[in-house]
């Protein structure tokens, strides 16, 4: 059935309910929301987070905010944990101890740095493993839970706590890590990278996608925090729009290692657009400090030709 | 009975393991006295395009089984203004 939002959201009550404690304007409830609702109305989920701002402001006792089953747990273990879980519903249905004529479905949320750094080997050893879940990264660019420290994910030159741009260091040194692309190397059936635009069309069918696709399946979604990125609250979807047009962040997915690239800007903007709204980019653009840009502008560049190219291998 | 658990609740009568037994009580946590800027509905300038919908992070937009959103929840809404940028319609005053 072809996507129709408003139907969508007018039919599928949300499974992550007001009353969260994430600030306001935080990027990442959308996302979150919208991914739940491509469950099917009638299907049941186990849900984990990995530590970070979506798990300590989702569940806060007596509360929570999730309408599906929901686990706590560490920065670094999620996916093993959902993994168990998984392990255990194959199990009890086999042996007839659960009714046959149920859906449970398997998703983490994990932040980047619960993702890209921490939680990274037990991700590995689950999507090895083959179990039947879906891992979604909402991807901030750092540690904000914790006030704004580098992880792996946060890009070249930006000012964070922890990589403060200054005069001894132009802001993080090193380039962002490409999780998506490490995942594309575990040859799973299903990777898709997405964010929340428009419509949030591309956000759920590749939700959907990676939910009902049987086995190991990956999301990576682009996560703005107005608090870490320093813009202001009301341009979240400005933010990801231009995420999306200066090719940041390339909407893609890879269905059993073939590469579709799903979005490509008619009219690809310059990534100062995307750059400037935000504050921790603030000092490249200091006079002197073109070369940052320019560097930036580069990488960006090179990692979308890169992908250009795998998606033209795969139609060969 | 968990959610008059609080910060003085003796460990006795808190559920073991810390277990929730209800699915999405966070809704009985109001969220919306965090607001500074509070958005206005105009409901004569809405064309009920939808693209409010899916974008307020605290689900303060309700949208009806007719696919027809309605004034705000005020209950839940922290006045972040996401809604009133995306409205191509000028349907959202923040005030
Ligand atoms: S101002 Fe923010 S929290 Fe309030 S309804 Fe709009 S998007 Fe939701
Ligand atoms: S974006 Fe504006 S015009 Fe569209 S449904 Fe929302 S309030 Fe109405």
């Amino acid at each position: 059935m072809a996507y129709n939002l408003k139907q969508v959201v007018a039919e599928k009550p949300s499974r992550f309910t007001s009353g969260h404690r994430m600030c306001a304007g935080c990027g990442a409830p959308p996302v979150a929301r919208h991914i739940l609702r491509a469950l099917k109305p009638e299907d049941h989920a186990v849900v984990s987070c990995a530590t970070g701002c979506m798990e300590v402001s989702t569940f806060i006792y007596p509360y929570t905010s999730w309408t599906d089953s929901f686990i706590h747990t560490a920065f670094e273990n999620a996916a093993a944990n959902i993994a168990g879980v998984e392990a255990a519903y194959v199990s009890l249905k086999r042996q007839g101890k659960l009714p046959q004529d149920h859906e449970t479905k398997f998703i983490v949320f994990g932040g980047d740095g619960g993702t890209y750094d921490i939680g990274l080997q037990s991700l590995s050893g689950a999507m090895e493993r083959g179990h039947d879940m879906v891992y979604v990264c909402y991807d901030n660019g750092a540690y904000m839970n914790t006030g704004i420290q580098r992880s792996s994910a946060t890009p070249k030159f930006a000012d964070t706590t922890t990589s403060p741009a200054g005069t001894k260091i132009p802001g993080k040194m090193q380039p962002r890590k490409d999780l998506t692309k490490v995942l594309a190397g575990h040859h799973l059936p299903y990777v898709g990278q997405t964010i929340a635009y428009m419509n949030f069309k591309d956000l759920y069918e590749k939700a959907e996608k990676a939910i009902y696709t049987k086995g190991p399946c990956f999301l990576n979604v682009l996560s703005p925090c107005p608090r870490g990125w320093g813009y202001p609250t009301d341009d979240l979807m400005l933010i990801n729009k231009l995420a999306v047009e200066t090719c940041y962040w390339p909407l893609y997915e890879i269905i059993d290692g073939k590469y579709v690239v799903n979005y490509k800007p008619k009219n690809k903007l310059p990534i100062e657009e995307f750059l400037k709204p935000q504050k921790r980019f603030k000092h490249m653009f200091k006079p002197g400090n073109e070369w940052m840009i320019e560097e930036f502008q580069k990488e960006v560049d090179t990692r979308w030709q890169e992908l250009l190219d795998l998606e033209e291998m795969g139609n060969k | 009975m968990q959610n008059k658990i609080d910060a003085n609740t003796p460990w006795e009568e808190m559920t073991p393991g810390g277990d929730i037994y209800e699915a999405g009580n966070a809704k009985e946590f109001k969220t919306g006295s965090w607001r500074s800027m509070k958005p206005k509905y105009l409901s004569e300038k809405c064309t009920q395009c939808g693209l409010c919908f899916p974008v307020c992070p605290e689900d303060a937009i309700p949208v009806n089984k007719e696919q027809k959103r309605e004034d705000f929840n005020y209950d839940y809404c922290k006045g972040c203004g996401v809604c009133a940028k995306v409205c191509p319609f000028h349907a959202i005053e923040m005030e």
